[in-house]
């Protein structure tokens, strides 16, 4: 049971926040400038690494505010603070 | 006098209390403080069970929850599988049996009650031996809030079995000192018989605490959020591993030396000591000072501790070093051991000699507890000296200490206790000091030299009865089949041979089995490693870990203001989400069938109502309410004028049909979303995503309002008359209140929004209260209908009548792969919006294809019955080889009054160009023909939606 760290609320369990993947995927500003792989990746494909991720959560049973965390996928260690928004990189 | 090897006095047994109890069939007595085990060795029953592979008899081989072997049920007071009878606390009346290796699940429902309690602390100390308790007051008394979680019913850990002084006095004095002191303090709560199961991310701990057949709650379990965890869980000693060492008599040094001091149990009368371990020496010591004639300690390694050898000389007991237990005689018990000469470097053995006895203790070690911390992802090295895995590395807020760390002296464990809790305390920012620790026994470290295997003298079928797993039956021999078959990983070889996978996970047989594996081959030890430790430390009932949440309180249940309406009415219930949604209202001698027939002939030829206050509600304010709208639904919002509706369709960005409802533009900047009942929390969900995160200019406050309105449906030619009778303020002609607009009225003096809304395709009105009136409302609704015959209708009417004018369910008719335009809504897909959620996946190459599946209706060939829900389509008469191409599904089905025939909905691939083609629905094992139809079967000119 993670303790996530909301902007808003605290420290809350992860009971309480619903997970929502990669964060900093952004929604092409002009979609129909995309080409149908651009979409799709936009769409369908996220990184799934081994380590420290960026990622959306929203505090569902609390302030139900979506925020981004830093956590490593393999130990669920949870990296606070300041970090440089990453833009995502996704190969199409 | 509770038995023939209960000694006179001693132990902390209370001997004014006999408790009378049963095992297998036996009336036998204890004392209160014994266990199970305990009583029964007292009576010189050491066969408790049975293998569970070969059915060979099975003692009891340790004093706690490590135990393989004396697995027992238990019939009274309540029926529980699969205890181990050295944990189990004898009580007056219980009632047990021995258990082949397998329990039984008792076909009795479970009327006692379990509890879940969610506690918050600074230090949370595992175990209360010498080392947590030191931890504890160290922590205490710098101010932390602590709690003490031990297994046992008493605290003092391996100081309950040990017989040893502190500061010249009994240990338990000192224990019950610290016990005092910890109750004493507010901010501490000790929770003796109680057991931390599992250590999770971020010192998330649970625990069950059993409280006994008594208690209010038996068990309750504990969820442990803690800043601080001490893990002082002590170590388990390790078997030996030679032939036929699992015969009952078999027991581990220490477990025969907490039956001595403990419970004042002789577990034998003549002892043969077997040992590779300093640790052994003790519990050969007392025995014999306790009447106990010790026959030999055998001792594997070339020399005996002079330390220990001195005191055996003393007191005339025979050490024979270089010496190994090659096997044991007996049936149900030892009758003897087998010795010979050993040399551990070349594993040579001498002749055999044989020595009676009917005890035959065995240490091969220790092995600290370091499950919990293995658990919380701290990582185990094999340490060489200490000849066992050790918690290595760190985990931020995790003290490993005392026996848990690998440490075996009383003093030791005392001080790397204090240690920890001073850490720990500091960690938090506060000043703690260790209290001086009380003075022990002057003892030496023991040491010990692992020894995994004795040769096996059988040539015959070496390893076969050298016992590696006692829970699991499984052998040297099994372990020589696994690397022999080419494995390697030792998680593989547990598999393999389910060595740690009984219901002891493997305690006292984890790294033995890691040595015989490197032993065979050849590799070293600390690179074979142990399997991964994985909660739950010891078995948990389900019924603990469900607490209260069970039957009705298993999951929230919701139900409408007109609930109680239903069930007079003997309405039975379907499920939607969490919602109770009346099915359909049986008169009596109806069954389901007749009923909605029934119920669908009312609304199309008179008048129904219906209870659709699930349906989900959202409030949408402010100024850019409608450019958000115009994004989130795929048909244009913002042209609604007020008091008007609109149908919208919303997607996902891939273009996939999500949800679907109403519009009601009820303000300025103000609306009304209905969404479908099942999908009200996932819509609000979405809507916020995308507010919050993509268009953030957008000044827009969402507010579910599901249950602030109910809603009532009035459906039929005569629903205007009704509303006639009982509203007011509305001027109900088509003109004044055309299709899809909202007024606001009075209906049984209560302020109602009425709307022109209609799902069956009928004239039909939804008229919204605030929830606390529902029910008011819809019975003055229903005295109204009265004249005309109202006949309230179920959710299984409402789904025939939607789906004969073609309108689909969205996760019904839709699965999350169906765009709006293969529902044939093209129409409710703007051409004039810029952008909106979907648009851009519509042109995508998928979605474009001709053979998407598409809605369209079914009608099976004359004299066919409904098809169930889910039935394939294929093209041809006769099946061809598989793989058969399937054309689609039936996604909806049902028998129609209006139609007088089945028909379904169904999801087709290129189905609107196939409508008029008859293919087949794979019903059972038979084909049965269906004609494809347009999915509009009933008023496709929507003559009668105005009445």
């Amino acid at each position: 049971m993670m303790l996530i760290p909301c902007p808003w609320c605290g420290p809350r369990n992860e009971t309480e926040f619903h997970y929502g993947g990669q964060a900093g995927v952004a929604c092409p500003k002009d979609p129909y400038a995309a080409s149908d792989a651009e979409w799709a990746a936009f769409l369908f494909f996220r990184d799934n690494p081994k380590g420290v991720f960026t990622e959306r959560w929203m505090h569902r049973s609390g302030c139900r505010r979506w925020f981004d965390l830093r956590r490593d996928t393999a130990t669920n260690e949870i990296h606070t603070g300041a970090h440089e928004d990453q833009e995502r990189t996704v190969a199409v | 006098m509770s038995g023939p090897f209960r000694l006179a006095e001693g132990g902390r047994i209370d001997r004014d209390r006999p408790v009378a109890f049963r095992f297998d069939g036996r009336d036998l007595q204890g004392f209160a403080g014994d266990t199970l085990a305990s009583a029964l060795l007292a009576q010189g029953v050491h066969q408790v069970a049975t293998g569970i592979r070969y059915g060979r008899p099975r003692g009891v081989l340790s004093a706690g929850a490590e135990e393989p072997n004396a697995l027992v049920q238990i019939e009274k007071p309540f029926p529980e599988p699969m205890l181990t009878a050295t944990t189990v606390e004898l009580r007056d009346g219980l009632e047990a049996s021995g258990l082949p290796g397998q329990g039984r699940l008792s076909p009795d429902p479970d009327p006692a009650r379990y509890d879940a309690v969610h506690e918050h602390c600074d230090v949370l100390v595992v175990g209360a031996g010498p080392a947590g308790l030191s931890a504890a007051l160290a922590a205490a008394r710098s101010g932390a809030r602590v709690v003490v979680a031990d297994a046992d019913t008493e605290f003092g850990g391996g100081l309950l079995g040990s017989g040893e002084l502190l500061d010249h006095a009994p240990a338990m004095e000192w224990v019950e000192r610290a016990r005092a002191e910890l109750a004493r303090r507010a901010e501490v709560r000790l929770l003796p018989r109680t057991t931390v199961t599992g250590h999770y991310d971020a010192n998330y701990l649970v625990a069950v605490e059993d409280r006994g057949p008594d208690a209010f709650t038996r068990q309750r379990t504990w969820h442990i959020r803690a800043h601080e965890v001490v893990l002082a869980t002590g170590a388990h000693e390790r078997p030996l591993v030679f032939a036929d060492n699992d015969r009952p008599g078999t027991m581990l040094a220490g477990a025969a030396r907490t039956y001595l001091h403990r419970y004042a149990v002789l577990p034998g009368r003549r002892a043969v000591v077997f040992t590779t371990d300093d640790g052994a020496y003790p519990a050969a010591l007392d025995l014999s000072g306790a009447g106990v004639e010790i026959a030999a300690v055998v001792d594997a390694r070339p020399e005996a501790p002079p330390f220990w050898a001195k005191r055996c000389a003393e007191q005339g007991i025979p050490v024979r070093t270089g010496h190994a237990v090659v096997g044991t005689d007996g049936g149900e018990r030892v009758t003897g051991a087998r010795l010979a000469a050993f040399d551990p470097d070349t594993g040579a053995l001498g002749p055999e000699e044989h020595h009676d006895c009917d005890l035959l203790l065995v240490s091969g070690g220790w092995n600290p507890a370091v499950h919990l911390y293995s658990q919380a992802r701290g990582p185990l090295a094999y340490d060489e000296a200490a000849g066992a895995f050790l918690p290595s590395g760190s985990v931020p807020g995790v003290h490993p200490a005392g026996a848990a760390a690998g440490l075996r002296t009383t003093a030791q464990c005392l001080s790397s206790g204090a240690v920890a809790g001073v850490q720990a305390a500091s960690r938090l920012g506060l000043e703690a000091t260790a209290a001086p620790r009380p003075e022990t026994d002057p003892h030496p470290v023991p040491k010990g030299r692992p020894l995994w295997r004795v040769p096996d003298p059988d040539p015959e079928a070496p390893g076969r009865r050298q016992f590696v797993d006692l829970a699991r039956d499984a052998t040297v021999a099994d372990v020589g089949k696994a690397v022999g078959a080419g494995l390697t990983s030792v998680e593989h070889i547990k598999r393999f041979t389910t060595i740690g996978t009984g219901h002891d996970q493997g305690r006292t047989s984890g790294t033995v089995s890691s040595g015989i594996i490197a032993g065979l081959l050849g590799a070293d030890l600390s690179e074979v490693g142990t399997t991964t430790f994985r909660a739950p430390y010891s078995p948990v009932s389900f019924a603990a870990l469900a607490g209260r949440e069970r039957g009705d309180l298993y999951d929230p249940i919701r139900v409408t203001a007109m609930h109680d309406w239903h069930v007079a009415q003997g309405a039975p219930f379907e499920n939607v989400g969490q919602w109770k949604r009346p099915w359909y209202y049986p008169q009596p001698g109806e069954d389901m069938e007749a009923a909605v027939l029934r119920e669908c002939r009312a609304v199309r030829t008179g008048v129904g109502m219906q209870d659709v206050s699930t349906l989900g509600k959202i409030d949408v304010q402010g100024p850019d309410a409608a450019a958000f709208l115009d994004l989130v639904y795929t048909n244009m919002m913002s042209t609604l004028k007020l008091g008007r509706i609109r149908y919208g369709l919303m997607c996902t960005a891939d273009g996939m049909v999500f949800d679907d409802g109403t519009v009601m533009r009820t303000g300025e900047n103000r609306y009304l979303l209905s969404t479908t009942s099942g999908g009200a929390a996932g819509v609000l969900e979405h809507l916020e995503d995308w507010l919050q995160t993509e268009w953030t200019h957008l000044r827009v406050h969402l507010t579910s309002v599901t249950e602030q309105w109910a809603t009532i449906a009035l459906a039929g030619p005569r629903s205007r008359e009704v509303l006639e009778r009982a509203c007011t303020g509305i001027d109900l002609d088509n003109a004044d209140f055309p299709f899809m607009s909202w007024r606001n009225g009075t209906i049984a003096g209560r302020r109602a929004r009425v709307c022109r809304i209609s799902f069956s395709g009928e004239l039909a009105f939804e008229i919204n209260v605030p929830w606390w009136h529902g029910r008011q409302v819809w019975e003055a609704l229903y005295a109204a209908g009265e004249p005309f015959g109202i006949t309230p209708y179920g959710t299984e009417t409402m789904h025939v009548l939607r789906a004969e004018k073609g309108f689909p369910i969205v996760g019904q008719d839709t699965d999350g792969t169906v765009t709006p335009q293969d529902l044939g809504m093209g129409w409710a897909v703007s051409k004039k919006k810029a952008d909106f959620v979907g648009a851009r996946s519509f042109s995508r190459p998928d979605n474009v294809r001709t053979d998407r599946k598409q809605l369209v209706g079914l009608i099976p060939a004359a004299g066919e019955g409904v098809l169930p829900e889910g039935t394939q389509i294929v093209e041809a008469r006769v099946l061809p080889e598989p793989p058969v191409p399937m054309l689609g599904h039936v996604t909806s089905s049902y028998r129609s009054a209006a139609l007088g025939t089945p028909f379904a909905l169904a999801l087709v691939k290129g189905g609107r160009d196939r409508i008029g083609q008859t293919v087949y629905g794979h019903v059972g094992d038979r084909l049965v023909p269906v004609e494809i139809t347009d999915p509009v079967f009933y008023d496709k000119e929507g003559a009668r939606r105005d009445g």
